[in-house]
């Protein structure tokens, strides 16, 4: 089975009930995403799957057939990841940071459908990505930061 | 009584997973200057008390040596001896040494230490205490290398001492303006001696780069942020297996029998292996059960829902949570118990008062569930063990592993990883032995043990669950008389010995026997109650349920007696003064000094006005909205905190803002004091909202975020506003941050939902019970 994550065809021979999650962690070797469910209760694990977000943990390796993976580890890559990244850099979003993979990447896959969201919009694509340190309100102000600088709020 | 040491160019023994660049020069030596001299102020008389850093296992060290290294390329490597789970401890502390250093923080790398606080001082990262106990160790480490650079730049121009002096990342020479570069000194200022402590020119607070300032970048922010931070749960070594755990479902069960036959077919699974368990008390002991080992955690996961175990319940099968509550701690409560604080007489105040007050606070057993659940990763070879994990606890973590591989704990290396949040669960090194047990039936192949989220909600140590009791008399000219406390809760002296049910110092410091109120007669009591489960510490720990009853019931009391809430706490905190814990009865005071760390009303009284002043306190609201407030004395800070709620007509909540102010004294790192408490309040508004563990027949009977609920965006609080008060100076006595913040914003929250509904909360959590 072939899958494509970031851009690089990875052959795989594992069951096709297989989670996304599993196969980027413990074969692929990219820690990037995390797991905190198993469920899709969380979003620690969150990819894009076409450009589109998903729970890694949930989704199945044979529903990326054909389809492009994206992780953390290649948002930047991306000019509105980028944007993402370094406003939650300069607005010192991260507490313990474990569940901000997964963070990083819906609000990347938010920024680039709708490059200047109000605060509902922020709520309907990030309150299924838990964070116990609480840096919700810091999230929320990077993403409208990562809106200004990449044009959005204009 | 301090030693000059010469460095003897040892190598560094430093192990890191991140495996930065090696360094030269300056280097971290494997040798420690500490024995025999950490303790400088009670060294000399074995009688004096200890406290705080002082009284803490293996105390302190601020030897240059072990905590800096400095590359030829000036690169500057820090070890951080603490435990990183958010609190910015990697940040703040290495940032102190960076400051007095005249380091650019630019050119600062953290290295992480692992597990040896004979080398480090003490390095267990809980009791909010990490930059409390070394800010000063800290500060000296920075000075003393500092100085040694300055000295060695000195010798190279055959000049005095005196006339140079470090300025971001260089010595200079004042008269002549030469320069030269920290790391073109590395080597020299190495073989130097290490300055006497007493010698030692620390800055003056004018002359701070990073230390009370805003803007010192997270150490860790773009490895968080592109994907690169290790957690313990990211740590890959060669060969490495992975594994699964059937625990017990019930405290102190065990397995009777399993069939593996079906797990074992499961492609990937390599091994099924029954672990001993430990009969109660827990301590940090495994909690055995059948492990299956696989090539990668979803097939360890596949194949344990394939194992069938017959389980041994043993004697908590019976533990239910209602029937507990009713038959257990509302009749305790209702009985009164061990009497611990007594002045006055309550009993006749309260028989003789005019009016009185007595109401019942719940709350329930709470789940830490930090983002990353437990998970340890061990590997043995040559009769040696290592554990790459994320703990709190490194030295307990070496000492608990090497106790159960019957090792010498010099035999254990703990390489501590960044952890996924912590909270307290990860205090408790239960899975690194469960690791380590894997690693040796593996013949000392690298094991991997994932807890999944459900094993991390079915078997932690949780939260204790409590009722608080309290009685209040007031007399006809409206002063309060009368206080009456009944303190019932499992405690987590339970964990370390089964037979204890009642709570200990620590525990009883939180809020209930160190009450400031200025009352003559005051009643504390604690009646027995027994634990079914494991207990543990949770950020901020019995701060939760005594703030909540408390700030509760003042609230209650000053709306029947239609005081305004503010000067009604007021009154009760009484004038500024400085009050001895002693004569409070609380021999624990967080474990600082009585003296240097008295209970100052004065400070208590000040978050409380500075909170109402920033909040804007009694403005009119529309109908549906109200402002609460709360206040809380702990870990020898003070917070106070006021939230506005919005109830519709259905009952939904919507919380709009939340103001926090707090006095933790000197502000090390203000920009991590904001991020934590705007944490706390938002983990405060999830426990009063949702958190809730209960049992049935022994077991929990929540699985994951689905049914033990943790607050999400769309529910947090719209707007934090964090007041950090003024601080006197930075010799001022340091309070804790990590977990002073979370105490008073259920109550907070209570009251104001008081306020804009008339509904009156004394249960947690708060889930259903505003829907009309």
């Amino acid at each position: 089975m072939k899958l494509s994550v970031n851009g690089e065809s990875h052959e795989v021979n594992l069951p096709e009930e297989m989670p996304i999650l599993w196969t980027l962690r413990d074969v692929l070797g990219m820690t990037g995403t995390k797991f905190g469910c198993g469920k899709a209760l969380c979003g620690a694990c969150t990819v894009m799957l076409d450009g589109q977000p998903i729970r890694s943990c949930s989704t199945p390796i044979k529903a990326a057939q054909g389809k492009q993976i994206t992780t953390v580890e290649a948002i930047s890559k991306d000019k509105v990841g980028q944007a993402i990244q370094q406003a939650w850099v300069e607005l010192g979003v991260p507490q313990c940071g474990y569940c901000q993979s997964g963070q990083v990447v819906s609000a990347t896959a938010l920024l680039r459908d709708n490059p200047d969201p109000s605060d509902a919009d922020i709520d309907n694509a990030m309150s299924g990505n838990i964070c116990r340190c609480g840096t919700y309100n810091r999230i929320r102000d990077a993403i409208k930061l990562a809106a200004t600088n990449n044009g959005g709020a204009q | 009584m301090n030693t000059s040491l010469k460095n003897e160019s040892l190598q560094t023994e430093i192990t890191n997973i991140s495996r930065r660049n090696l360094l030269k020069g300056f280097a971290l030596t494997g040798f420690v200057l500490a024995v025999g001299m950490p303790f400088s102020g009670f060294a000399e008389d074995e009688e004096a008390p200890k406290y705080g850093r002082d009284a803490m296992p293996h105390g302190w060290v601020d030897n240059p040596l072990i905590f800096v290294a400095i590359a030829e390329d000036g690169s500057v490597t820090i070890v951080s001896h603490r435990s990183e789970m958010g609190q910015g401890v990697r940040t703040s502390l290495p940032m102190v040494v960076a400051d007095e250093l005249e380091a650019d923080w630019d050119q600062v790398n953290v290295i992480q230490a692992p597990g040896d606080e004979e080398r480090y001082g003490n390095q267990d990262t809980d009791g909010s205490r990490s930059v409390r106990h070394f800010f000063m160790p800290m500060r000296n480490v920075g000075a003393a290398a500092r100085m040694m650079l300055e000295a060695a730049a000195a010798a190279h121009w055959g000049v005095g001492v005196d006339e140079v002096f470090a300025e971001n990342h260089q010595i200079k020479h004042r008269p002549s303006g030469k320069v030269l570069g920290y790391g073109e000194l590395a080597k020299a200022a190495a073989a130097l001696d290490v300055p006497e402590r007493e010698t030692l020119r620390l800055k003056t607070p004018d002359q701070f780069r990073y230390i009370g300032k805003q803007s010192t970048r997270l150490i860790d922010g773009e490895d968080i942020v592109t994907g690169k931070a290790i957690y313990g749960i990211d740590v890959q070594v060669d060969g490495m297996v992975h594994a699964v755990i059937a625990r017990p479902p019930v405290y102190g069960g065990k397995v009777k029998s399993f069939d593996d036959s079906e797990a074992m077919k499961v492609p990937g699974v390599i091994k099924v292996v029954t672990l001993e368990g430990s009969p109660p008390p827990a301590v940090f002991n495994p909690l055995g059960g059948v492990a299956v080992i696989a090539e990668n955690t979803w097939a360890a996961m596949q194949g344990r829902e394939k194992l069938k175990i017959e389980w041994d319940h043993g004697e908590n099968a019976s533990y239910n949570t209602d029937e507990y509550r009713q038959k257990m701690l509302e009749a305790a409560s209702n009985s009164g118990g061990k009497v611990l604080r007594s002045s006055g007489d309550v009993a006749k105040a309260l028989e003789t008062a005019d009016k009185t007050y007595k109401a019942d606070y719940y709350i329930p057993h709470l789940s830490q569930a930090p983002m990353e659940p437990p998970v340890a990763t061990a590997r043995i070879q040559d009769g040696k063990c290592e554990v790459w994990a994320p703990t709190q606890a490194p030295q307990a973590s070496k000492d608990t592993v090497a106790k159960w591989l019957e090792m010498s704990p010099e035999d254990v290396t703990i390489h501590v990883t960044l952890l996924g949040g912590g909270f307290g669960r990860k205090s408790k090194p239960d899975y690194l032995v469960e690791a380590a047990l894997l690693s040796k039936a593996m013949e000392g192949r690298a094991v991997q043990v994932t807890w999944s989220r459900e094993d991390d909600i079915h078997n932690g140590y949780l939260h204790t669950v409590s009722i608080e009791h309290l009685e209040a008399a007031v007399n006809a000219d409206g002063r309060t008389t009368a206080w009456l406390h009944r303190t019932v809760a499992p405690s987590i002296s339970s964990t370390f010995d089964a037979s204890s049910v009642h709570q200990m110092p620590i525990e009883l410091g939180m809020g209930v026997m160190n009450i400031p109120f200025a009352i003559d007669n005051v009643q504390i009591e604690n009646p027995e109650a027994k634990a079914h489960t494991r207990i543990g510490w949770f950020r901020s720990v019995a701060n939760i349920p005594r703030a909540f009853a408390i700030q509760s019931f003042i609230a209650e009391m000053a709306h029947d007696l239609d005081r305004n809430h503010k000067a009604f706490l007021l009154e009760l905190i009484g004038p500024a003064r400085k009050i001895n814990p002693v004569e409070l009865n609380d021999e624990w005071n967080y474990g600082e000094s009585p003296e240097k760390y008295p209970l100052d009303t004065g400070r208590l009284r000040r978050v409380v006005e500075a909170v109402c002043e920033k909040a804007n306190w009694g403005r009119d609201l529309p109908a549906g909205r109200g402002l609460g407030l709360a206040t809380h004395y702990s870990f020898v800070s003070y917070t106070a905190a006021i939230v506005e709620v919005e109830v519709s007509d259905e009952g939904e909540l919507t919380i709009p803002r939340i103001d926090i102010a707090v006095d933790c004294g000197p502000q090390v790192n203000p920009e991590r004091i904001r991020s934590q408490m705007e944490g706390a309040c938002i983990m405060g508004v999830s426990l009063a909202t949702v958190g809730e563990i209960s049992f049935k027949d022994g077991a929990v009977e929540q699985d994951n975020f689905d049914s033990y609920q943790v607050t999400r965006m769309n529910e947090s609080p719209r707007e934090i506003h964090v007041h950090l008060l003024p601080m006197e100076d930075f010799s001022q006595p340091l309070g804790g941050i990590g977990e002073p913040g979370l105490p008073p914003i259920a109550p907070a929250l209570c009251n104001a939902i008081f306020a804009a509904t008339g509904k009156r909360i004394r249960n947690l959590p708060i889930r259903y019970q505003l829907e009309s």
